[in-house]
């Protein structure tokens, strides 16, 4: 077991809590910086996705995480900040320009969601922020003479202070790592000061939240515009690395997988939304595998097994068919959502902490360790 | 001169008059209780100081101040902070967090500043932090700074919601049974720190509580409740021999 001595209120204050962390997150540094260089472009186009996703984690863990205020519309916000960069790009302004202005326009769309966000609470404002989304979709589509409606619109590689940088190229992938380490170093800032206690205080309890002088209005309309803003920017990065975008890209199951990210990763912190972002982005090529690789290795494993060439070439084709069928991604995340809200309710990262603890602990920790206690029951009165 | 002066309030829900025409003043620096049965509109008077209810008839004044509009959550910096009947704390963060909260109405920086944690923010943080470790020291919550309140005894919760109160550094604190589910022995310490309180913070109290023995130790003076409406005040002793009390306690 490690402690930590503490001797000063600095300690609790800064952002790596002792030595160790120094060096790992140095190491994963180091493997981020020097990874595209090794691995094909395929892997490293993955990533570049891995870091997106993650920036639109970090954005949902500020909302629903932190704040508990639920939202299915990220997807939404995605798109505005990913047509404002087209949009502005078609203009000539270049990618230092749209970048805080998607950023900033997405985050003033985020603040007038959040207005219902004031009366509303879970299930209800859950659909409010469905209804957004569906409504954003249908003014892309329709607002032709912005959007170029469900034609679409081309975006061409970043001009970021006179350089180009293409959409497949390494410094694109520095540029996303580099968005994505800001956007957490100023999470966790904010996390640390008064704006991100009131969140956790409006997460878990309103009422007490507003008897300490909590303006309950001020801070949930922050906490959705800082979320929206944050994923306006992945909008722009996602628009780039599309290199084309057209409505029907931010649907309903965008926003599913948004949430996923931080279901799966584990909604109490921010290790929880990159775990899950790398998680969901994997999804994909798994599910390529399973169609192109699976079928075949099937199939030969019965031709050992002595099933003739006939039944393995229709287990090979049944195996095939199963697994292009239209769908079967949104039944696979559904399947994977249902897991891990029964079995793993604390996410990858919930488990990832266990495993840790299992060794600092060994050979006394119990099974019990994690099993939530409920004591007693809250009143709803005074909500 | 009246510190907290509560004119003629009432709430009404629906045909039920939970709390009826109640008027009291309470002096800067005393320790005041308000006693009644169960249902009798005690919680419901200090969620209309809160302002979490709307009277539906009277006045507020705190320090000669008209508070009945003043929204929710600019009590806490007017200098009123509360505890809850049934404790409501934010039990997903450490102990530690929670205290901070209670500094919430102290807090200046601004949005931009926290997102780049400028010096000024730092240099507040370490102020709260220096204040809430004053607090800590009061209440003899070292132990339990960084652990998270899920995971708590009730009793704890129960000190360490005082402790997020007294956080807010408030000139009026309202405590809404402090002594309700603790052993004897926390009620005792209860009642050193409620004393405490009063005489080294200066804070005035207004407090609920049911244990006689308690409030006859700590009150000041005793404010007596039944159906909504008052029916006795005084001293602690002048209060439980009137008869209005007497039956209202054994149901006649
Ligand atoms: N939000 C509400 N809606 C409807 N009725 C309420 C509400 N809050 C309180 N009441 C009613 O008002 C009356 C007074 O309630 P209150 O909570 O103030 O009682 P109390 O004196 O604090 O009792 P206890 O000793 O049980 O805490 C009760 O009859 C209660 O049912
Ligand atoms: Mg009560």
């Amino acid at each position: 077991m490690r402690f930590i001595f503490k001797t000063d209120y600095e300690q609790d204050i800064k952002l790596f809590q002792h030595g160790g962390a120094w060096w790992s997150y140095g190491l994963l540094f180091a493997v981020l910086a020097v990874a595209p260089y090794l691995i094909g472009s395929y892997l490293q186009s993955q990533l570049v996705f891995v870091f997106i996703y993650a920036i639109v984690g970090v954005a949902l863990m500020i909302l629903v995480g932190f704040t508990g205020q639920g939202s299915i519309g990220h997807a939404a916000f995605l798109a505005i900040g990913a047509y404002t960069a087209a949009f502005l790009q078609a203009r000539g302004y270049p990618f230092e320009v749209y970048f805080p202005v998607a950023g900033i326009l997405t985050g003033v769309v985020g603040a007038i969601v959040g207005i219902p966000a004031l009366r509303l609470h879970g299930i209800y404002l859950l659909i409010a922020t469905i209804s957004f989304a569906f409504i954003v979709e249908e003014v892309l589509a329709r607002w032709e003479s912005v959007t170029h409606g469900n034609e679409g619109m081309r975006v061409r590689a970043v001009e970021f202070f006179g350089q180009t940088v293409s959409r497949d190229s390494n410094s694109f992938y520095f540029l996303c790592l580099g968005i994505l380490v800001l956007v957490i170093i100023g999470t966790l800032n904010l996390m640390r000061s008064p704006t991100g206690r009131a969140f956790i205080a409006i997460r878990d309890s309103e009422t007490a939240a507003k008897s300490m002088g909590i303006d309950l209005a001020k801070y949930k309309v922050r906490s959705f515009a800082i979320s929206a803003a944050i994923t306006g920017l992945a909008g722009t990065l996602y628009a780039h690395k599309m290199s084309f975008i057209s409505p029907e890209m931010f649907t309903l199951l965008l926003s599913i997988e948004f949430i996923m990210v931080i279901i799966i990763g584990g909604a109490f912190g921010l290790h929880g939304a990159i775990l899950g972002a790398i998680f969901i982005v994997m999804v994909d090529p798994l599910i390529t595998m399973l169609k192109d690789d699976l079928p075949g290795m099937v199939a030969s494993l019965s031709r050992g097994f002595g099933v003739g060439e006939e039944g393995a070439r229709a287990v090979q084709d049944r195996l095939y068919a199963i697994f292009s069928a239209p769908g079967l991604k949104g039944a696979i995340y559904g399947l994977i959502i249902i897991m891990f809200v029964l079995f793993e309710p604390m996410g990858l990262y919930g488990r990832w902490l266990k495993i840790k603890l299992y060794f600092q602990l060994f050979p006394l920790y119990k099974k019990a360790t994690f099993r939530r206690q409920k004591t007693y029951v809250k009143s709803e009165r005074n909500r | 001169m009246s510190y907290l002066r509560v004119d003629n309030l009432s709430l009404h829900f629906g045909g039920l008059k939970a709390v009826d025409a109640v008027s009291f003043e309470i002096p800067q620096g005393e320790i005041f209780t308000i006693i009644g049965p169960n249902g009798a509109g005690k919680t419901s008077i200090f969620n209309m100081i809160s302002r979490l209810y709307e009277p539906t008839t009277g006045h507020l004044f705190f320090e000669d101040r008209d508070i009945t509009e003043v929204p929710p959550h600019q009590i806490a910096s007017m200098g009123i902070a509360r505890t809850f009947q049934n404790i409501e704390l934010f039990d997903n963060a450490s102990v530690l967090s929670n205290l901070l909260v209670g500094r919430h109405c102290h807090s200046r920086t601004k949005l931009w500043q926290e997102i780049l944690f400028m010096p000024n923010v730092r240099r507040a943080e370490k102020a709260h932090r220096a204040k809430v470790e004053e607090v800590i020291e009061l209440l003899d919550l070292q132990a339990y700074r960084e652990k998270i309140i899920a995971g708590l005894p009730y009793g704890v919760r129960k000190v360490v919601e005082l402790a997020r109160a007294l956080c807010s550094e408030p000139k009026l604190i309202l405590l809404d049974e402090p002594s309700s589910g603790l052993n004897v022995e926390e009620t005792d310490d209860m009642s050193y720190w409620i004393r405490d309180i009063k005489s080294e913070l200066g804070i005035t109290v207004l407090m609920v509580e049911h244990d006689m023995s308690l409030v006859n130790r700590v009150s000041d003076r005793v404010l007596a409740l039944n159906y909504g409406r008052v029916i006795a005040q005084g001293t602690p002793a002048e209060v439980q021999r009137h008869p209005d009390v007497v039956a209202a306690y054994l149901g006649a």
